[in-house]
């Protein structure tokens, strides 16, 4: 495994482009506090897992690819559908099980997906994006296309089949194909290390032949750099690759969970490497004033403060809709 | 139908099916174990020569990857046939079938397209034993989003296979395995043949029987001797079982008063008694003499060969079925 570390300002990093990656870390922070502010106060149905602490592996990411690059997500995407080009209004809207929503209402937090923008989708299974992520480097290969897929997933899904099979797959096949391994140390509940053997995921990835590289998450401009090189590599045909993300979730799995089985001070030292506060600091070395920081994060504050309150205003879906998008052959059809 | 026929076999019309499919189409591909050497019932045999390695992949035993990667593959444009090598392995990928193949048009609010074909070669054949042997289609009939096609003849064998391989939706596509040899005449150009269409196998006003997939030979000898008992049967091969005919089979029962329906799978929880629940209700219990439906008993399909035949569903016990509804 390669590590990589960032040079502020540095590996092609002008001030205009750490902006960039601070803009969309702010927005998915303010979408995820707003959507909790909205779960809190019964505006939003069912489950919300939040990626707060986690921002500078989606910006990161995403950052480096086209709206033809395909990505599929996990149960906590919210941070990958926005930094990959999904607009909030639609996701607020998904969120609340309103007719504006991506998905109609059908989905809500766990299934966002924006085909227009190449997002395939969040999903509800964990390791679930894995095989289809590898299927959708494949059809891109069979196509012609130099699109790329990148898949996101936990640290805890490296522990289900899938996700050997897909390495293994993606590497015999050669296919343009990035596994971003968001290891946030914890599944759901459990501390992953307790529940894992072995020297860990990219050693895993390393046996199958898909080399990997390691990155701090929480360094967006150190993981824009390894993507930027790691992308460019896999567009000109190098195959698989797997970037391992050390990155750190503040909050407990759901946002019911109120996280009493973790450690406090092991919470206070992750929220410590903030990676937002962090690239606050590089930019203000870049030249960048802290007001100017603050203007995006009021910005974004307000942009998805104004998302909910459209999302609240939309109409439910009509009856008819549950009926909509099952099958074209032998659909049951909606009776007034 | 165009073109002249050739007399084949179901193994090889499904193949003609596919191949034409595939010069027509060059999004269609096929994915599977063994599919580069023609896979393991020849039904893609010498595709590899003329299509490459790019579009029959010969993969590796990773069946959550065979069927979860068909799915990557369709959601960016192409049309996967997703070839399971035997049913019983299919419940290595269920979440990738059940979870994600039919749920993301409907989850994602219409955004995708799950074109994909998924073959699964099921049912009783030459003493497998209980995980070489089932058949649990009336599982998926239970699934929302997906079709269900269980051809019996190589001529729907054909035109099913066609039907499936253009359609948009994900179509679980039942071979009858032990059926590979049965014969029919497949013309130069293979038409597809709707889903949700039943085929008559035999006119009748005494009692209408309905079947599918593997037990269609037995259902076949059974109205010979029942004819020979003067037992007139309407006859009726589903082809497909979701959609299926309810028009066709109710239109019969109707003129009949009494259904059987028989069945390969278990009895117990399976499609014969989804379809004499629907005509019971479309027709009114008045209207009917009988209703009853057979299938095997509910216990794994055995090995040795007199203990498969125990639990076999035979034409002996499909016309000692019908005449108990004659009653
Ligand atoms: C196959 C499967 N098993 C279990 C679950 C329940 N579950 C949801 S999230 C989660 C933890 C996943 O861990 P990880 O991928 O590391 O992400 P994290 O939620 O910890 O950020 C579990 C066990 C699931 N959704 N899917």
């Amino acid at each position: 495994m390669t590590t990589d570390n960032a040079t502020p300002g540095g590996a092609g990093h002008n001030a205009a482009r750490l902006k960039e990656l601070f803009r969309t870390m702010v927005r998915i922070r303010a979408f995820e506090e707003t959507a909790m502010a909205a779960h809190q106060n019964g505006e939003m149905p069912g489950p919300l897992h939040v990626s707060i602490g986690q921002e500078g592996v989606a910006a990161g990411v995403c950052a480096n690819l086209r709206d033809d690059d395909r990505l599929t997500s996990n149960h906590r995407g919210h941070g990958h559908a926005l930094a990959k080009g999904a607009q909030p209004d639609a996701m607020f809207g998904e969120l609340f099980g309103r007719e504006s929503g991506y998905c109609k209402g059908k989905g809500g937090s766990m299934h966002i997906a924006d085909f227009s923008v190449g997002m395939l989708g969040a999903n509800g299974v964990v390791g679930g994006g894995i095989p289809i992520a590898v299927g959708a480097a494949q059809g891109l290969k069979m196509l012609g296309s130099n699109a790329v897929a990148v898949c996101m997933f936990g640290d805890g899904a490296a522990n289900r089949g899938p996700f050997l099979e897909g390495l293994n797959w993606a590497a015999l096949y050669k296919l343009p194909v990035l596994f971003v391994c968001e290891d946030n140390g914890v599944a759901a509940f459990t501390a992953t290390a307790s529940v894992t053997a072995g020297p860990g995921v990219s050693a895993r990835a390393e046996s199958l032949g898909v080399p990997a590289t390691g990155v701090d998450g929480n360094d967006v401009a150190a993981v824009d750099a390894a993507v930027g090189r790691i992308v460019a590599g896999i567009r000109a045909g190098s195959g698989p690759h797997l970037l391992h993300a050390k990155t750190f979730r503040w909050t407990g799995h759901t946002s019911t969970d109120a996280a009493a089985w973790r450690d406090p001070a092991e919470v206070e030292a992750g929220k410590a490497r903030c990676p937002i506060a962090r690239l606050r600091a590089t930019l203000f070395e870049a030249g960048v004033s802290g007001a100017e920081c603050d203007a995006m994060v009021t910005e974004a504050a307000a942009e998805m403060q104004a998302s909910r309150t459209t999302a609240n205003a939309a109409a439910w879906p009509a009856g008819a809709v549950a009926y909509d998008d099952v099958q074209d052959t032998g659909a049951m059809k909606w009776q007034a | 139908m165009a073109g002249v026929s050739a007399r084949v076999t179901l193994n090889e019309a499904g193949r003609l099916a596919v191949l034409q499919e595939m010069r027509a189409d060059k999004r269609v591909w096929v994915l599977g174990e063994d599919v580069a050497r023609g896979g393991l019932w020849g039904q893609y045999r010498d595709f590899h020569d003329e299509f490459g390695a790019e579009r029959i992949v010969s993969t590796p035993i990773s069946e959550s990857t065979i069927m979860g990667a068909g799915l990557g593959a369709a959601l960016v444009g192409t049309r996967p046939i997703i070839e399971m090598r035997i049913f019983d392995f299919v419940m290595c990928a269920m979440d990738e079938l059940v979870n994600q193949i039919a749920k993301v048009r409907y989850m994602f609010g219409g955004q995708a397209t799950p074109a994909v074909v998924v073959r699964m070669p099921h049912g009783m054949w030459r003493n497998s034993a209980a995980q070489h042997s089932q058949m649990l289609e009336a599982w998926f009939a239970h699934l929302p989003g997906v079709t269900i096609a269980t051809p019996s003849t190589a001529e729907d064998q054909a035109g099913l296979l066609v039907t499936a391989i253009r359609s948009d939706d994900p179509v679980l596509f039942f071979d009858p395995k032990d059926l590979w040899g049965v014969e029919g005449d497949v013309p130069a150009v293979i038409e597809p043949i709707p889903f949700g269409k039943a085929r008559v196998m035999r006119e009748g006003s005494d009692l209408t029987i309905v079947t599918w997939s593997a037990l269609t030979p037995q259902v076949g000898e059974a109205m010979e001797t029942l004819a020979k008992d003067g037992i007139k049967a309407d006859v009726l091969d589903l082809r497909t079982i979701w959609p299926w005919d309810i028009d066709a089979v109710a239109a019969s029962v109707k003129k009949t008063g009494r259904l059987l329906v028989a069945h390969e799978a278990v009895e117990v929880g399976g499609f014969g008694g989804e379809v004499v629940a629907t005509i019971v209700d479309r027709l009114g219990p008045q209207n009917i003499k009988a209703a009853k439906r057979i299938g095997a008993p509910r216990v794994p399909v055995p090995f040795s060969p007199p203990l498969e035949n125990e639990i076999r569903v035979t034409p002996e016990k499909i016309v000692a079925a019908a005449k108990a509804a004659m009653v």
